[in-house]
């Protein structure tokens, strides 16, 4: 709601900019805008456990940093253990006396590879084991896009990627996104939410209410990635508002295990609006939009369902 | 000084931990390594360890988690073998590199395929260069005190890499054996709290585990190397201050019954009580043999073993592992390149002997004696032998 | 602030590469991968601060006044302020060198 009405909104947000410029970020990068929004959500005491990928390769070539929060890098496939790790060192010298007592929230974060892919275990252990102050936020570009855009299982159905090329036998994808806030969900933590940094106080709303939470917490931020997704730089904000419009990733937040949509959105937009100037889909056929269309409105469905007997 | 106890080897190593009081464990159980964090596990629960305990799903994420814990300056253990440090291989490069005195005991077992639960050093061989401070220990009382001596080495500003105590699995871990304790005071004497050089936390932030482009990725690799090489001094440094306070003296190379030998068995790891036990009888046979312990294989003691094996004609080193398609033993190997700037080598006879827990009483010792000698005697000899094979 | 990084010695280093000098990468300046830039028209700017809000290299300043304008050592002429903007108050102009 607030995006829709609150022009002068952006004059509140929080000015500290954590994630600094100099980072290496393709030109019109949301997914750096969405790490950027997200730090200013999260504020100054945190620490970042950060998986190999894009956000980690343009934020720190030797000697540079673009960080200026706490952070680490160690391997891909294990922020999810690293951030564990963070938290239990943090909570132990606090509980010893040995650093003073201050709530210090430990943050993994991952692209979609990193989270969804190679780093699931990793994530699904320190879910499981209820750490404290602990969010995890992948920031889902959609493919392994700082190797040069493979296909990864968050990558979309019909979307054409370098290890997933359109061609007379293929449509590109032929999975289907893999449902990883659902995955968060079941593992009964106290708050799961969708968000996108085409709106970026929701998402900040998200990230707050995420650490409010007590946690573990898991954001799933869809991040526009124009390089891999073959659209002009300065439509990235755009294409976050028709993946949300058409219903092609719903914004919504579980809360103790109840669903809520979040974003107001009267009547979906048909899916051919997302779709259509999109490099990575370009070779679909109007049968396989039509595929799609029904995916989408049965998956956006079945959200809306979960909404209303969540929220009476 | 502390009472003398029996008790089992991998709950000796349990104790050590405790004492030295540790923030945070991380680990996943395996076989054999699993006596050592059950009991670490019970520590914790009753109160007696005041330590977080994260059962990890995996040890890759064992070692994960001790990268962030020990990055956010807590004082971090873990166990493991095997497979299990297979899976940590990945890590295991990263955390020295990025200098973190993570401790670790390597429970030693040996690698798949086929699966087998018993002992020999493949797994930490397999592991040989990644960085680590590597020490072996040879009975129950070295693996409790080498663990201690482990955090003291480890968190020296001096030095700030990760140590993997090593031990021979069921052979050591599972067995009973006699011990001296260390008196709580003792142990605050000798291992001052962890103050950690850079930490992350908020009030100073630090990024930590940047990448390198090739202008600067040899320099980084330089000073690692810089680092485990000049550790060495703080290493001996430790083990002279723990011999003063208990009376167990440690070497990075150890001498048995060396004097007028003209031939030495060069073991590492528990083949040390072995060897000794053969030597005897090797000399009471009028046998001109001794003995020479490894216990640092990294950093590797060059100079300790060139003065030490320049002395003897030949050498029988008996390996726990096989470099498959390789050149034998490791430790053989590693030896051989020690010795090959010396104009008049000792003849090098590697022998590889137990692997998976393939029982070697002391008659194997005495065979592979004999066949050396026989060797000799016909001044030919294979590049290795493997002990007992049947083919 | 850090040496170019092929002046580096092994003695240059902290233990573990570790970088102490939080967000020292302002150093560097990405402005040069821009082949446009933004330029406002503070006659139809509302003072919103979209601009700002979307931007995802952190290159647009508020002045005095409340007005935006670019920081054009970072800015990589991505296009989204001009696009984003509501009242279509900036402009992408070719960048001359």
């Amino acid at each position: 709601m607030i995006d829709k009405y609150a022009v002068f909104v952006p004059n509140l947000t929080n000015r500290a900019e954590n994630f600094t410029s100099g980072h290496r970020a393709c030109q019109g990068c949301a997914e750096a805008l969405a790490v950027r929004h997200v730090l200013k959500a999260l504020g100054h005491d945190i620490v970042i456990s950060n998986a190999t990928g894009c956000m980690e390769i343009v934020s720190s070539p030797l000697p540079l940093t673009a960080w200026n929060v706490p952070w680490i890098h160690v391997t891909f496939e294990n922020a999810g253990a690293v951030a564990s790790g963070v938290a239990a060192g943090l909570k132990v010298l606090m509980r010893k006396g040995k650093i003073p007592e201050k709530r210090i929230v430990s943050v993994g974060m991952g692209g979609d590879g990193a989270t969804t892919d190679i780093g699931l275990q990793a994530l699904s252990g320190a879910l499981e084991r209820m750490h404290k102050d602990f969010l995890y936020v992948c920031f889902d570009n959609e493919a392994y896009m700082n190797t040069g855009i493979q296909r990864s299982s968050s990558t979309p159905y019909g979307a054409a990627t370098t290890t997933s090329p359109a061609g007379k036998d293929s449509i590109g994808q032929h999975t289907w996104k893999k449902n990883m806030a659902a995955i968060a969900v079941a593992h009964d933590i106290p708050y799961v939410a969708t968000a996108c940094s085409s709106y970026p106080f929701d998402l900040q709303a998200k990230v707050i209410k995420a650490v409010e939470s007590g946690g573990p917490a898991y954001l799933h931020v869809l991040s526009v990635c124009p390089t891999g997704w073959r659209i002009p730089s300065h439509l990235a904000i755009k294409y976050g508002r028709l993946a949300v419009e058409t219903g092609v990733f719903p914004l919504y937040e579980v809360q103790d295990g109840k669903y809520r949509m979040t974003a107001d959105i009267p009547k979906l937009r048909p899916v051919r609006d997302y779709l259509s100037g999109q490099g990575r889909f370009r070779h679909l056929t109007d049968t396989d939009i039509d595929i799609i269309q029904k995916r989408v409105t049965k998956e956006y469905d079945k959200l809306i369902s979960l909404h209303k007997s969540n929220n009476g | 000084m502390g009472k003398r106890i029996g008790m089992e080897v991998s709950l000796m190593v349990s104790e050590a931990v405790k004492l030295a009081d540790v923030d945070v464990i991380a680990a996943y159980p395996i076989t054999p390594q699993t006596h050592i964090v059950e009991h670490l596990s019970e520590l914790v629960a009753d109160g007696h360890l005041n330590a977080e305990y994260i059962c990890v799903e995996s040890e890759h994420s064992a070692m994960s988690a001790c990268a962030g814990s020990s990055a956010a300056g807590a004082r971090t253990y873990t166990a493991t073998s095997s497979q299990g440090l297979q899976l940590m291989s990945e890590l295991l490069y990263v955390v020295s590199a990025m200098r973190m005195p993570i401790v670790m005991t390597v429970v030693n077992r040996t690698l798949s395929a086929p699966l087998s639960i018993w002992n020999d050093q493949s797994d930490i061989m397999a592991n040989r260069d990644c960085g680590w401070i590597m020490i072996f220990a040879e009975n129950g009382q070295e693996s409790f005190d080498q663990t201690l001596c482990a955090f003291r080495i480890a968190e020296d500003r001096r030095v700030l890499l990760p140590v993997a105590v090593n031990m021979d699995g069921f052979i050591l871990s599972h067995v009973i054996e006699p011990y001296q304790t260390v008196e709580e005071e003792i142990v605050e004497k000798f291992l001052p709290p962890f103050d950690p050089l850079y930490t992350l936390h908020p009030d100073r932030p630090v990024t930590m585990g940047a990448f390198a482009m090739p202008e600067l990725f040899a320099e980084t690799k330089m000073a690692h190397e810089i680092a485990i090489r000049d550790s060495y001094a703080v290493i001996r440094e430790v083990w002279d201050h723990w011999g003063e306070l208990t009376g167990r003296r440690y070497e990075p190379v150890e001498e048995y019954m060396t004097e007028g030998a003209d031939t030495v068995f060069v073991t590492i790891g528990s083949y040390g009580e072995l060897g000794m036990d053969v030597v005897d009888r090797l000399r009471a046979a009028g046998k001109k043999v001794g003995l020479v312990k490894i216990r640092l294989f990294r950093p590797f003691p060059y100079r300790d073993i060139l003065n030490s094996l320049t002395k003897f004609e030949n050498l029988l080193i008996v390996d726990r592992a096989l470099s498959v398609g390789g050149v034998g033993g490791p430790l053989a190997s590693e030896i051989k390149t020690a010795l090959y700037r010396l104009e008049k080598r000792p003849n090098v006879f590697s022998f590889i002997a137990g692997l998976s827990g393939r029982d070697v009483p002391p008659e194997k010792f005495i065979e592979m004696y004999e066949e050396a000698m026989e060797g000799l005697k016909k001044n030919q000899w294979d590049e290795f032998t493997m002990v007992g094979v049947r083919q | 602030m850090p040496k170019p990084m092929e002046e580096y010695r092994v003695e240059d280093l902290n233990p573990g590469c570790v970088i102490d000098e939080p967000g020292n990468a302002v150093v560097y300046h990405t402005g040069n991968w821009k082949s446009q830039r933004p330029v406002w028209n503070e006659q139809k700017c509302i003072k919103c601060g979209v601009c700002w809000n979307f931007c995802p290299d952190n290159a647009i300043m508020r002045k005095e006044g409340g007005y935006f304008v670019a920081d054009y050592e970072y800015c990589k002429g991505c296009g989204i302020c001009a696009h984003e903007c509501i009242t279509q108050c900036i402009t992408m102009v070719e960048e001359v060198v």
